[in-house]
């Protein structure tokens, strides 16, 4: 009797956790939806208005109600381009000195100081970025980078211009700071499950701590790695407030160097969204913002189309 | 995102507070420039009548949009309605308080006041016709200041707001090329600078780089004793920003004219400041809560009277006794559903 009835509640107590647990994900899925929908309603004038030009137009005009894309959208995408390049190899220094070559007593103070970098709020690494940072960087990094990098062909062309210490490149670097944390956080974890039997067996058989880590423990763990590097590339597209305060705010195109100001998304959206009147404005700021979320949709397609193809080579491998 | 969220929760907060409001507690919304002087304002007068006013300075946009959805009791922006569009919402406007703004730069050896400019040299400078400070057209104005061979770094604001648009306004009226190719609004497309983030962004690019050039708030450049420059006026005076010369500027504009849509910019008048513009309220004509209009209005009343001695301690210009004149003969207009006007007092 007792037990029959224990029985009954815990099934009743399964349906309820089991369809708490669905209409959890469900809200999720239909909160996306919701704001998709109101994305594209909030931006309609703008998309009736501009159509296709919108994307590929760089006149951003508010008294003349003439608005594009491409700045905000080219600031975004260079600015995150900057920050990974220069967050993934030094996030996976960092994780590899935790995981392998870290004396054990270092090891937790460290993680834990990685782990702060990732709790201090966007706004501080903005105010520090613009009052510490740009100067110096102005003085000391953008001059080297232009007697070093500048004087290369082709690539040449990106470090050139006046060094102002405001920019692409300075928010691009504000960015690397933040979105390391995350990074070297993930990839710390994940390296540190590797199996201690694989890595022993290379070992064993003469690896050197680099060969491991490129042939042993990368292989096993890389869909953990390419999931922290775009958990990173998630943060940089979207960030707003640092990345306002270093990348200039210039909505006006002149040239492919990294040392000119230009514009993000989430900046430009920050920036005028409060001031905007007219509607057509408005509606630019929102669509945007539906750009915003398309670049990013795309990114974690692209990533997991890149994971589907690395698992089917795995097999074909011997 | 996080602007969204800075932006919502003033809203919600507005929202709570109009629906459990009381008689004497009103809601306003808008433009972030007089925002210090309506929480002065309103604090004394809280402590006055013990009615009580919420502002929220959420940006001249968002108040136009907030009091069109009627959703606050009154709107706040720095750039006037066109009669049009006033008359498009059933809106009508008054200013409050004036304000200045004001040139910095960050020049070797110019010390504040010393640099004079013009309209047309300022406009060209923000064009990116005027690339060095040793330009002719710099030069000429300024005999005996050593102006160095060096780039101008031009510095403006990167968010939209009311400063830009006293600022492009003036540009637009002293320079042609300004007009047609730039324009005026709350934000512009800039043909170059380096766009800063509130005043505070502006006053630190200035700072920090040598030989540039910027535009804030004359609050901000006083209390933060940046080095402004003096500007040749519509009477062809050179002079420096004060609260003399910007109400020179307010006494000298004909607010007679309709709906009181005046911007201050090039204003005649000799001792006027050419950059100056005052900040406007909106409300409803057709009032279908009278008793908060009409407590709107007593608190407005209540600061004319009383409030000038606070505006000149946060450096605005409180408004001629003229104006405040036309705007109690504006007041008439606002009527309830019966058509009785509003505001009974004076």
């Amino acid at each position: 009797m007792t037990l029959g009835e224990s029985k009954r509640s815990g099934k009743v107590g399964d349906a309820l956790f089991f369809n708490a647990a669905r209409a959890s994900a469900l809200l999720t899925l239909l909160l996306l939806a919701a704001i998709i929908a109101s994305l594209i309603y909030g931006s309609w004038p703008s998309i009736k208005q501009f159509g296709f030009g919108f994307l590929h137009s760089g006149d951003w005009n508010p008294p003349m109600d003439k608005f594009g894309a491409l700045i905000p959208v080219y600031g975004t995408l260079a600015t995150s381009a900057v920050a990974l390049v220069i967050a993934v190899p030094v996030s996976f220094g960092i994780a590899l000195f935790l995981t392998e070559l870290s004396p054990p007593w270092l090891r937790r103070p460290l993680g834990t100081a990685i782990e702060l970098l990732a709790a201090i709020p966007s706004i501080v690494y903005g105010i520090w970025g613009l009052l510490y940072f740009s100067p110096l960087f102005a003085q000391y990094g953008q001059p080297a980078l232009a007697a070093t990098l500048g004087k290369l062909p082709v690539v040449g062309a990106l470090f050139s211009g006046a060094p102002l210490g405001i920019g692409i490149l300075a928010a691009g670097i504000i960015l690397t700071i933040m979105i390391i944390p995350f990074i070297a956080a993930v990839m710390r974890d994940v390296f540190s499950v590797t199996p201690a039997m694989l890595k022993e067996s290379a070992y064993g058989v003469g690896s050197t701590t680099w060969e491991v880590v490129w042939n042993v423990v990368l292989p096993y763990t890389k869909v953990g790695v390419i999931g922290g590097i775009m958990l990173g590339l998630g943060r940089a597209l979207g960030e707003t407030m640092a990345v306002t305060f270093l990348i200039g705010n210039m909505n006006f195109f002149n040239g492919f160097s990294l040392f000119l100001p230009g514009n993000s998304i989430a900046s430009a959206l920050a920036n005028e969204f409060a001031e905007a009147e007219s509607e057509l404005y408005t509606s630019s700021l929102i669509e945007l913002g539906l750009i915003l979320f398309v670049i990013t949709f795309i990114v974690l397609s692209l990533s997991k189309i890149l994971l589907l193809r690395l698992s089917k080579q795995e097999g074909t491998k011997t | 995102m996080k602007s969204l969220k800075s932006l919502a929760l003033p809203l919600l907060m507005a929202a709570a507070v109009s629906q459990g409001a009381v008689a004497a507690e009103i809601t306003g919304a808008g433009a972030s420039f007089p925002a210090p002087i309506y929480a002065k304002w309103a604090d004394a007068y809280q402590k006055a009548t013990s009615n009580k006013i919420n502002y929220q300075s959420i940006g001249s946009g968002g108040g136009i949009k907030q009091i069109n959805a009627k959703t606050v009791d009154f709107g706040a922006s720095d750039m006037p309605l066109k009669p049009e569009d006033l008359d498009k919402g059933g809106l009508l406007q008054f200013p409050t308080v004036i304000g200045g703004v004001v040139p910095v730069v960050n020049l070797a050896g110019v010390k504040p006041g010393q640099l004079k400019l013009t309209g047309p040299v300022l406009a060209d400078i923000y064009l990116g016709k005027i690339t060095k400070w040793n330009d002719k057209a710099i030069a000429e104005l300024n005999p005996g200041v050593a102006l160095p061979d060096h780039d101008i770094g031009v510095v403006r604001r990167a968010d939209g707001s009311g400063t830009t648009f006293i600022f492009s306004n003036y540009l637009s009226k002293v320079s042609p090329e300004w007009k047609s190719k730039v324009g005026e609004g709350t934000a512009v497309q800039w043909p170059v600078g380096l766009g800063g983030k509130g005043n505070e962004g502006v006053s630190a690019f200035v700072q920090r780089l040598a030989g540039s050039i910027g535009y804030v708030e004359y609050a901000y450049a006083k209390q933060n004793k940046l080095t402004h420059a003096v500007m040749k006026n519509a009477a062809g005076n050179f002079v420096s920003p004060n609260d003399t010369t910007f109400k020179a500027a307010a006494a000298g504009a004909d607010w007679t004219k309709s709906a009181f849509y005046e911007i201050l910019t090039d204003e005649p008048g000799k001792d006027s400041w050419p950059i100056t513009g005052a900040t406007f309220i909106l409300m409803h004509k057709a009032q279908d809560k009278p008793a908060q209009a009409a407590e709107v209005l007593k608190f407005f009343d209540w600061s004319y009277k009383n409030g000038a001695k606070m505006a000149d301690d946060l450096d605005y210009v409180p408004l001629p006794d003229s104006l405040v004149k036309l705007i109690h003969a504006s007041w008439g207009q606002m009527k309830d559903a019966s058509g009785k006007p509003v505001f009974a007092g004076k």
